[in-house]
């Protein structure tokens, strides 16, 4: 199909030799770029975590270990007490999850369908916090977030992430394209509001469900400052905070064997659902 | 934007349970359950906002005139944080280092991408690899990239001087030099998050008509003028947005300069989101933290004001 589309080169030059050469000139330049600038980091992490403590502090360095070491990353998992750190993140990712959907998927059906008294005004609250970007309000947030006594809790994290105005508008969109009389024929059936969005609305969403579902996994696993600050407890913290608390006094190469372990999660999810998180990072330019 | 079409069709009517003729008082009971129903999907997620988005944006306006320490009563002190802020050395520099942060990665962040999506969209084999490639650094957690790229700039055996080394060239002292820290540091945010640019490039490139670079090939136009005056000029609306929103992520810079230089050598990379967070952290000043998270508001909610009326008017325009 896009073979087809006309681009900035025409397809008359490509075809001719002189074309066809310069193209693939290009071709295996960009290739060869793209290797160098994105892979080669993540292999080079890869065996540098694999190379004995006095290889990887050796100048030249060496291309491929000399002997691979599976120590480093034995090391990292039972002395960074990695096991205890990726749970935690697996219970804050999951909960920030769970409750994102519980919560924003019903506020978001709220403001859609069911036509509250001052809809319009809290619809106008929450996308007025979109204009208030997050990381600039860390301290009164951790300020309130400590006033409730939830410093090193997971719901310190499970909470303020269903205040996600991007998500909840994501999904309130998509509502709004579900036509009423869909709604009111399961309604007719003798549904009730909880039912119809349960049994018609969420099985016709699929897609937005993804598609949330993914940033606020991602949104979780990724976040640094926010963690930082409410979990002093080491034994609470994510894996990206204890790899920064742990990174002063530890072995590199057993550094290195963390950082690794700690991207294969994320890594992994992408590589899965690659075609799905490609097609809604450019779907979503296109709609703005 | 909302198009909840106010609809009143006859089967409307015709949901209500077939009952006599309810009364007045009947049907206003049963608005009142509708409404009481409508809020109980929504109070969830409204204490969450109010708690963790609006009050805290009010309070931090609060606190800015105040002298505050968790545990103990406020004390109101006028602009006094904003002025002890205001002359502290290390405000100057926090605020020239992210301005010069933002300038820098907007350049490099823009012009990058841009040329990389040009020559992809250009290009009709391997085309999942590339996706998949460029996208591949910004799954990586942030703090690993920081880490990485802390480890490649090691003055010993880092890889960023054995590469220069390896090509003859000086080497350098990247992110442990005070005037190369933090052009370093952009280098690492930029290839953490051109992924997600390149792929919103592509997909403009793609929306736009073939038609329109024929026509210009037939009125002669070489190559970099289609660039200019077809590519462009139909891309603007995109650059412009993504422009916007690179502003206001790379304003709010931490991570960085937090893993990778703790905000040295000499405050060469201190940034106004780390100095809020020193004011906070390390000096239990919550007043001052305060003032520089509403400067960092104002400023930000300015960017942000201008994002929301692009998007909204592009959106109608459509």
């Amino acid at each position: 199909m896009s073979a087809a589309t006309r681009t900035l080169v025409s397809p008359a030059t490509l075809a001719r030799p002189r074309g066809r050469a310069v193209y693939w000139t290009v071709f295996t330049v960009v290739v060869l770029l793209f290797a160098l600038a994105f892979l080669f980091p993540v292999y080079w992490m890869v065996t540098g975590a694999a190379k004995s403590p006095d290889e990887v502090a050796q100048t030249p360095p060496t291309l491929v270990p000399q002997q691979w070491h599976l120590d480093g990353y034995t090391d990292a998992w039972d002395l960074m007490q990695l096991p205890t750190h990726l749970w935690n993140t697996v219970v804050q990712a999951a909960g920030a999850w769970a409750f994102q959907l519980v919560f924003c998927t019903a506020a978001a059906y709220a403001l859609s369908k069911l036509k509250p008294a001052f809809g319009k005004l809290i619809l106008g609250g929450i996308l007025a916090t979109l204009m208030v970007p997050t990381q600039a309000l860390v301290v009164p947030k951790y300020l309130t977030v400590a006033d409730l006594g939830l410093l090193n809790d997971p719901l310190a994290i499970w909470l303020p992430a269903v205040a996600n105005a991007f998500n909840l508008y994501l999904l309130k969109r998509f509502f709004d394209q579900i036509p009423r009389d869909v709604l009111e024929a399961a309604e007719i059936d003798g549904a009730g509001k909880l039912r119809v969005l349960w049994s018609v609305v969420l099985p016709m969403s699929r897609p937005v469900l993804g598609v949330v579902s993914i940033f606020a996994l991602v949104a979780v696993w990724q976040d640094f400052l926010w963690p930082l600050m409410v979990f002093s407890d080491t034994d609470k913290q994510p894996i990206s905070v204890a790899l920064v608390q742990l990174s002063q006094n530890i072995q590199l190469t057993v550094l290195i064997a963390a950082m690794v372990i700690a991207s294969i999660p994320m890594v992994a999810l992408f590589l899965v659902f690659q075609r799905h998180i490609i097609a809604g990072i450019s779907a979503g330019s296109t709609k703005g | 934007m909302t198009k909840t079409a106010h609809r009143r069709p006859a089967e409307a009517i015709a949901v209500r349970p077939v009952k006599a003729p309810s009364p007045a008082g009947d049907r206003r009971r049963r608005r009142l359950a509708d409404q009481l129903r409508a809020h109980a999907f929504l109070i969830g997620g409204l204490l969450c906002f109010a708690l963790f988005s609006w009050y805290p944006a009010i309070r931090a306006i609060v606190i800015a005139f105040q002298k505050y320490t968790p545990g103990s009563d406020a004390e109101w002190v006028g602009t006094a944080n904003f002025t002890r802020v205001w002359h502290d050395p290390e405000f100057t520099a926090a605020w020239r280092n992210t301005l010069t942060f933002t300038l820098l990665a907007l350049l490099l962040g823009f012009v990058v991408p841009f040329v990389l999506a040009l020559v992809l969209n250009e290009l009709r084999h391997a085309k999942a690899f590339f996706r998949v490639v460029v996208y591949l650094p910004v799954m990586i957690p942030p703090v690993v990239s920081a880490l990485l790229w802390k480890w490649f700039y090691d003055p010993g055996a880092g890889l960023a001087n054995e590469a220069l080394r390896f090509l003859h060239l000086p080497t350098s002292n990247w992110s442990n030099g005070a005037d190369t820290a933090l052009v370093s540091l952009v280098i690492v945010a930029t290839w953490a998050n051109l992924g997600g640019t390149v792929l919103i490039y592509l997909a403009a490139l793609q929306s736009i008509p073939g038609e329109l670079y024929e026509a210009a090939e037939l009125d002669g136009a070489s190559l970099l003028q289609r660039v200019r005056h077809v590519t462009i000029p139909q891309t603007r609306f995109v650059i412009l947005m993504l422009m916007l929103l690179q502003i206001i992520a790379t304003m709010q810079v931490f991570t960085e300069p937090f893993v990778i230089t703790g905000g040295g050598p000499e405050n060469a990379t201190v940034t106004v989101l780390y100095l809020i967070y020193k004011y906070a952290f390390l000096y239990n000043d919550f007043g001052g933290a305060c003032a520089l998270s509403v400067m960092l508001l104002i400023l930000l909610g300015a960017f942000s004001a201008v994002y929301l009326r692009l998007t909204r008017s592009g959106e109608e325009g459509a």
